[in-house]
C-alpha cells in the first residue's frame, strides 16, 4: 500500500539532513509501528508524508498503491487516502470544528469524484462517532482545537480520522501527553478501524500503547534511518532496554 | 487665523463648486455649518488626521469618475424584510422606495420636509459637538450642503428594520446626504445600509439614542470598484442605552469612515465593529473617536482587515474617558491579515483617560495567514484557496459576531465568501 524508497529528506533553508534513506512498506490490513529516540526524524517522515512545505526530497520515492505521493499537493494526498494524525493538533480559532470536518469530507468526495454527504447523514455519524470517542456536542461546535485539552486534541484527530476513512493511517505520538483512561479510547478508536483495506502507520516512543494497538512489524528508527525492523517483541525489548544496545549493535 | 493657503484654496474651489439648497428650518443650521468649514478648512494631506489617507480625492471640487458595476449577484439583505428607502446618486427614489408608514417610526425626507421640528434640533449639532477635540470638515461641509437624506423618528419598537439602499447610476455623480435619527425612551430601530451610492459619497448621519433606547446598524458597502466614499456617525448615548454598528466593506479606492460616539448617560453600551476585504487598489480608513462621560458605560472597537494585491487598511482609534466616567469598561481591538507582502496596515490606537477606576485595553496587530493552521486544512483534504478561505472568513469572524442578530450575520458572512469565492474564479 504505501511503499518509501530510499527517501532523502533535507530540510529545505539550513540545507540539513533529516532522513538519510529510509525504506519501508507498510501492506493493506497490517499496523507497522515506528519508534526512536527524540529527534530521530519520525514526525519529519509523517509531514514529508503528507506535504507540509519546508522539507525537500533529495532522493528516494514514496508511492500509494503505487502512485506517486510526493509531487501531489497536500490535499490530493488526502483525497489519494493519506490521513497524519499530528502530534501537535493545530488550533484553528473562528472555524467550527464541524464546518471544519464538513467541509473536509465533501472536500474529499469531490476530488474523487463521489457526491457529498447530505447534512443530516454527516450530523448523523458524526453524532455517532463522536460518542464513541467520548467527545460531546460542546466540542463540536467550538472552534477546531481551541481551548481543547491535550487529550481532547488527540481524540479530535482519531474523530476526524475516523469520518474520513482514510486509506493511510498515519499517527504521531497519539499516546503522548493521554493517561491511561484517554489512550485506551484512542486506541479503541483506531481499532475499530482496522480493516483489511486500511495500512497503519503508528509512531510511538512507547510500548503502551502498542499493548492496545497490537503492531504486525516494529520498525527502530534512529538519525533518519530505519535501523531495525522486528514483530511486535522487538517494541518490548526497547520498553525493558531503552535504545542503547539496539544503537550499539548495528553502530 | 488665516487657513493655509493651500488648503484656502482647496476649500474655496470646492465650496464654489457647491450650491446650498435654499429655505426652510435647517438654512440656520447650514449657514452655521458654512461658516465653520469656511474657518476650519477642508482636509489636508498635512492635517494630522488625514496621515495615513489623501483626502484629495474627497475635497476636489468634481467627483473622480466611477465605472459602474454589472453584476448579477443579488443585493445583500434582499432576504431580509424591511422597510426599504432607495437613493439613486443621492437623490430620493419613491418608485423604488417602500411606502414610508410603519408602526412606531416617522419618516420623513431632508429635501421636503415641511417643519420636522425634533429634527432641527438635532442637525448639524451632534456634527457639531463632535468637532472637538479633532475637526471632522467633511462632516459640517456635509451638514451644509447635503442635498437629501432622512430624518426618522422611533417611538417605540419598529416592527421590521428600515433600509437604505444606495444605487449609483452616473459615473460622476457626487452625493452629499445627511440621516438624522431620533430613538426615544425605550424604543428600538435595526438600520441597514447597502451599496455605492455614487461615484463620490459624502454621508452624515446624526443619531441620538434617549435614555433605555437601541439603535442597531448593519452596513455593507460593497460592489462599484471605483467609488470614494467619506462617511459619518455622529451619536450620543442617554442612560442604558445601545449602540451597536457594523460595517462590511469590500471593494471602493477610497472609504473613510468615522464614528463618534459619546456615551452621556450612564450605563450606556456601545460597539462599534468593521471588517473589510480589499484587493488592489483599494483604501479603507475606520476612525473612531470614542468619549465616555458616564459611569458604568461600556465600548467595544473590533475592526478587521482582509488585505491582499497592495490594499491598505487603516485604523485610528481613540477612547477618551472623561474625569468622573468611572467604571468605564474600554475595549478596542484592531487587526489586519495581509494576504501578501504589498499590502499594508496603519494603525493608530489611542487612550486617554482621566478617571482612575476604568478598565480599558487596546490592541493592534497585523499578520500573515498562518501556515500551520493552512496545512492542517489542507491535510485534511481541503484545497488551498477554500481552506484559506476558512481561515479568512475566521479571522473576520470577531468583528461579524458583533452584529447581535444571526440572520444579519450569515448574510454578511454570504457576502465575504462570495467576494473571496469570486477572487479565486
Ligand atoms: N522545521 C524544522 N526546523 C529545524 N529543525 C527541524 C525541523 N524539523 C525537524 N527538525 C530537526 O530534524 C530532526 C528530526 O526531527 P523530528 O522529525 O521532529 O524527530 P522525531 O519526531 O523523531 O522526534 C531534529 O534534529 C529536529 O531538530
Ligand atoms: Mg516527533
Amino acid at each position: 500500500m504505501l511503499e518509501i524508497k530510499n527517501l532523502h529528506v533535507n530540510l529545505e533553508e539550513e540545507d540539513k539532513q533529516i532522513l538519510k534513506g529510509v525504506d519501508l512498506t507498510v501492506e493493506a490490513g497490517k499496523v507497522h509501528a515506528i519508534m526512536g529516540p527524540n529527534g530521530s526524524g519520525k514526525s519529519t517522515l509523517s509531514y514529508v508524508l503528507s506535504g507540509k512545505d519546508g522539507y525537500e526530497v533529495v532522493e528516494g520515492s514514496a508511492t500509494l498503491d503505487g502512485e506517486d505521493i510526493l509531487d501531489m499537493e497536500p490535499e490530493e494526498r488526502a483525497a489519494a487516502g493519506i490521513f497524519l494524525a499530528f502530534q501537535y493538533p493545530v488550533e484553528i480559532p473562528g472555524v467550527g470544528n464541524m464546518t471544519f470536518l464538513r467541509t473536509a469530507v465533501n472536500a474529499q468526495r469531490k476530488a474523487r469524484g463521489e457526491e457529498e454527504m447530505s447534512a443530516t447523514d454527516f450530523l448523523k455519524e458524526i453524532r455517532a462517532k463522536a460518542k464513541e470517542l467520548k467527545i460531546d456536542a460542546e466540542m463540536l461546535k467550538r472552534p477546531v482545537n481551541v481551548g481543547f485539552s491535550g487529550g481532547e486534541k488527540k481524540r479530535n484527530e482519531i474523530l476526524q480520522m475516523a469520518m474520513l476513512e482514510p486509506k493511510m493511517c498515519i499517527l504521531d505520538e497519539t499516546d503522548s501527553g493521554l493517561d491511561v483512561d484517554a489512550m485506551k479510547l484512542v486506541a479503541d478508536g483506531v481499532n475499530a478501524l482496522r480493516d483489511a483495506g486500511r495500512g497503519f502507520l503508528v509512531i510511538t516512543h512507547y510500548q503502551r500503547l502498542l499493548d492496545h494497538i497490537k503492531p504486525d512489524v516494529v520498525h527502530i528508527m534512529a538519525d533518519g534511518r530505519i535501523i531495525k525492523t522486528g514483530g511486535p517483541e522487538l517494541a518490548l525489548e526497547v520498553e525493558n532496554n531503552g535504545y542503547a544496545d539496539i544503537l550499539a549493535e548495528v553502530a | 487665523m488665516a487657513l493655509p493657503q493651500l488648503k484656502q484654496d482647496a476649500t474655496d474651489a470646492r465650496l464654489a463648486a457647491l450650491e446650498m439648497p435654499a429655505g426652510g428650518w435647517p438654512e440656520a443650521a447650514r449657514k452655521d455649518a458654512l461658516e465653520r468649514v469656511k474657518s476650519m478648512g477642508l482636509p489636508s494631506g498635512r492635517d494630522e488626521y488625514w496621515k495615513y489617507t489623501r483626502p484629495d480625492t474627497l475635497v476636489q471640487p468634481d467627483a473622480p469618475k466611477a465605472a459602474l458595476l454589472e453584476t448579477d449577484e443579488p443585493l445583500v439583505f434582499d432576504k431580509v424584510d424591511r422597510l426599504k428607502i432607495v437613493f439613486v446618486d443621492g437623490v430620493f427614489d419613491p418608485e423604488a422606495s417602500d411606502d414610508l408608514a410603519m408602526e412606531h417610526v416617522s419618516i420623513d425626507r431632508l429635501a421636503d420636509a415641511p417643519d420636522i421640528h425634533w429634527a432641527k434640533d438635532l442637525y448639524g449639532v451632534l456634527e457639531t459637538r463632535g468637532q472637538t477635540p479633532v475637526q471632522r470638515p467633511l462632516a459640517t461641509l456635509n451638514t451644509a450642503f447635503a442635498t437629501d437624506g432622512v430624518l426618522i423618528h422611533v417611538t417605540g419598537k419598529a416592527p421590521k428594520p428600515i433600509s437604505l439602499i444606495y444605487r449609483h447610476d452616473s459615473e460622476a455623480s457626487d452625493a452629499i446626504l445627511h440621516h438624522v435619527i431620533k430613538v426615544d425612551g425605550g424604543a428600538e430601530l435595526t438600520l441597514l445600509e447597502n451599496g455605492p451610492a455614487a461615484a463620490r459619497f459624502n454621508k452624515c448621519m446624526e443619531v441620538e439614542i434617549a435614555n433605555g433606547g437601541i439603535f442597531h446598524h448593519v452596513r455593507a458597502q460593497g460592489r462599484d470598484h471605483e467609488r470614494r466614499a467619506a462617511t459619518a456617525i455622529f451619536t450620543r448615548l442617554g442612560e442604558e442605552s445601545v449602540f451597536k454598528s457594523f460595517t462590511l466593506t469590500a471593494n471602493g479606492v477610497l472609504t473613510r469612515n468615522e464614528c463618534v460616539i459619546e456615551l452621556t448617560g450612564d450605563n450606556a453600551v456601545a460597539h462599534v465593529a468593521g471588517a473589510c476585504v480589499g484587493d488592489g487598489d483599494f483604501h479603507h480608513d475606520d476612525t473612531v473617536f470614542i468619549t465616555h462621560d458616564a459611569l458604568n458605560c461600556e465600548s467595544r472597537q473590533v475592526f478587521k482587515k482582509v488585505l491582499r494585491n497592495g490594499a491598505t487598511g487603516v485604523f485610528q482609534g481613540k477612547i477618551l474617558v472623561k474625569e468622573g466616567a468611572q467604571k468605564t469598561d474600554g475595549y478596542q481591538i484592531s487587526q489586519s491579515l495581509l494576504l501578501d507582502e504589498d499590502s499594508q496596515f496603519l494603525a493608530k490606537p489611542e487612550l486617554e483617560i482621566y478617571a482612575d477606576d476604568v478598565a480599558c485595553s487596546h490592541g493592534s496587530t497585523s499578520g500573515a495567514i498562518d501556515e500551520e493552521g493552512l496545512f492542517y486544512l489542507r491535510s485534511r483534504g481541503i484545497e488551498e484557496g477554500p481552506a484559506t478561505d476558512l481561515l479568512t472568513i475566521a479571522f473576520l469572524a470577531e468583528a461579524v459576531m458583533e452584529i447581535e442578530d444571526e440572520a444579519l450575520q450569515e448574510e454578511i458572512n454570504g457576502r465575504v465568501e462570495s467576494w473571496l469565492t469570486r477572487r479565486r474564479g
